[in-house]
């Protein structure tokens, strides 16, 4: 199966690895992921209020250009502002008016675009038991905690990804892969975000309560699929730590198709 | 109210969409604030003033460029209330005016170390800066 992928700005850079592996370990599924043609950044942040409309316009044209109806993500940041962009479309008439007369596109989007997250690929599309069949490096004994973040999970009616208080998919992922997974309280907490450029000691905050949460319940590494998480965690550490990589790296190593580090 | 109070009031209230007569005054929002601490008006708070028509006193003060948009208060209100929201609604408010930058490029810039990745790069450009 071939997929329209919208890659986004930080894959092309400090988050190579989120991308390669992505790449490598769903081609060794079955699944080829084929790039946009002249993608824009998706603005990383989401425009909250209703007059924001030309800061939308990058993910309108990533759900326009989509084909056969289905557009795949991996950031987390990019996930949530294209998802929520596209239940705009379909919600918001002024919006959608407004996007449409600046755009002048010769087909108007149609809003049929569905927008799905890589792990929702492998749950829905693949299947965590197939996704088991297919591992040839079981990462028996490790124990690997998800972190969640905001970006995917909230608002759970827009995103509808997981239980957003509740999440299980990163977990039955980390399971199927032959590892333990850990669950522990703060894995759908912010991690500090883009504060840590605005004030350092807010993300320390945050990423510390999060990590003692995590080795607390007896994580020794964790997975994230957001790249401001990984870096947060990773940077903004000051008392526990803990090797953070990105969920694709774990896929690609349990189907013995790791990219190089 | 007089005319300025006023239509910052309603600018407030139209781009959030947000209704503060829902609120029911639980304090879930505030509960689940990772920013609390960091805050000189909470996630109640902003939605009682912006009632009050005090969006000034809120527009001028560092606690709008604390909000993470982490959507904590936004999933977790009963009442479906989502401060967030409306501090989005007035930080814009502020950044949008003249010269009202909170950091531009070259702040952004020389702040970053040479971790960061692209997607906090371009949060901060959009969060602190028109």
């Amino acid at each position: 199966m071939i997929y329209s992928y919208y890659p986004g700005c930080t894959l092309k850079d400090r988050a190579k690895q989120l991308d390669l592996n992505a790449r490598t370990a769903l081609k060794a599924m079955g699944i080829e992921l084929k790039e946009l043609d002249a993608w824009q950044c998706c603005g990383a942040v989401y425009p909250q209020t209703s007059d924001e409309i030309a800061s939308r316009l990058s993910a309108v044209r990533a759900l326009s250009d989509a084909e056969n109806g289905k557009l795949i993500t991996l950031c987390s940041a990019c996930h949530h502002v294209i998802k929520r962009t596209n239940y705009d479309w379909l919600k918001d008439e002024n919006f959608r008016t407004k996007a449409t007369n600046y755009l002048k596109p010769e087909v108007p989007y149609d809003g049929s675009t569905q927008v799905i997250h890589v792990l929702e690929l492998i749950r829905d599309e693949i299947g965590f038991e197939n996704l088991k069949k297919m591992v040839v490096n079981p990462l028996t004994g490790r124990k690997i905690g998800a972190f969640y973040g905001c970006m995917v999970l909230r608002p759970g009616k827009t995103l509808a990804f997981d239980d957003p208080e509740n999440p299980t998919i990163i977990e039955q992922f980390i399971e199927a892969l032959g590892a333990t997974a850990v669950t522990y309280p703060y894995r759908n907490e912010c991690c500090g975000a883009y504060v840590a450029l605005e004030d350092k000691s807010a993300a320390e905050t945050q990423v510390d309560r999060a990590l003692n949460s995590a080795v607390k319940a007896g994580c020794e590494e964790l997975i994230t699929a957001c790249p401001l998480c990984l870096y947060n965690l990773v940077h903004n550490a000051t008392a526990n730590k803990l090797p953070v990589k990105y969920f694709t790296e774990l896929l690609a190593e349990a189907l013995g198709v790791k990219e190089g580090e | 109210m007089n005319n300025r109070v006023k239509t910052l009031t309603e600018t407030a209230l139209l781009i959030s969409g947000v209704n503060p007569k829902k609120c029911m005054k639980c304090g879930k929002c505030s509960g689940t604030c990772p920013s609390y601490d960091k805050m000189e008006y909470h996630p109640h708070q902003f939605v009682s003033m912006v009632e009050k028509g005090q969006i000034e006193k809120l527009m001028n003060s560092a606690s709008i460029y604390y909000c993470l948009s982490c959507m904590a208060c936004v999933e977790r209100c009963p009442r479906g209330v989502e401060p967030g929201k409306l501090v989005e609604a007035v930080r814009l408010m502020k950044i949008r005016q003249q010269d009202a930058n909170h950091k531009n490029g070259n702040d952004i810039a020389r702040i970053a170390d040479e971790n960061v990745p692209q997607q906090l790069l371009m949060a901060a450009m959009r969060k602190y800066r028109k």
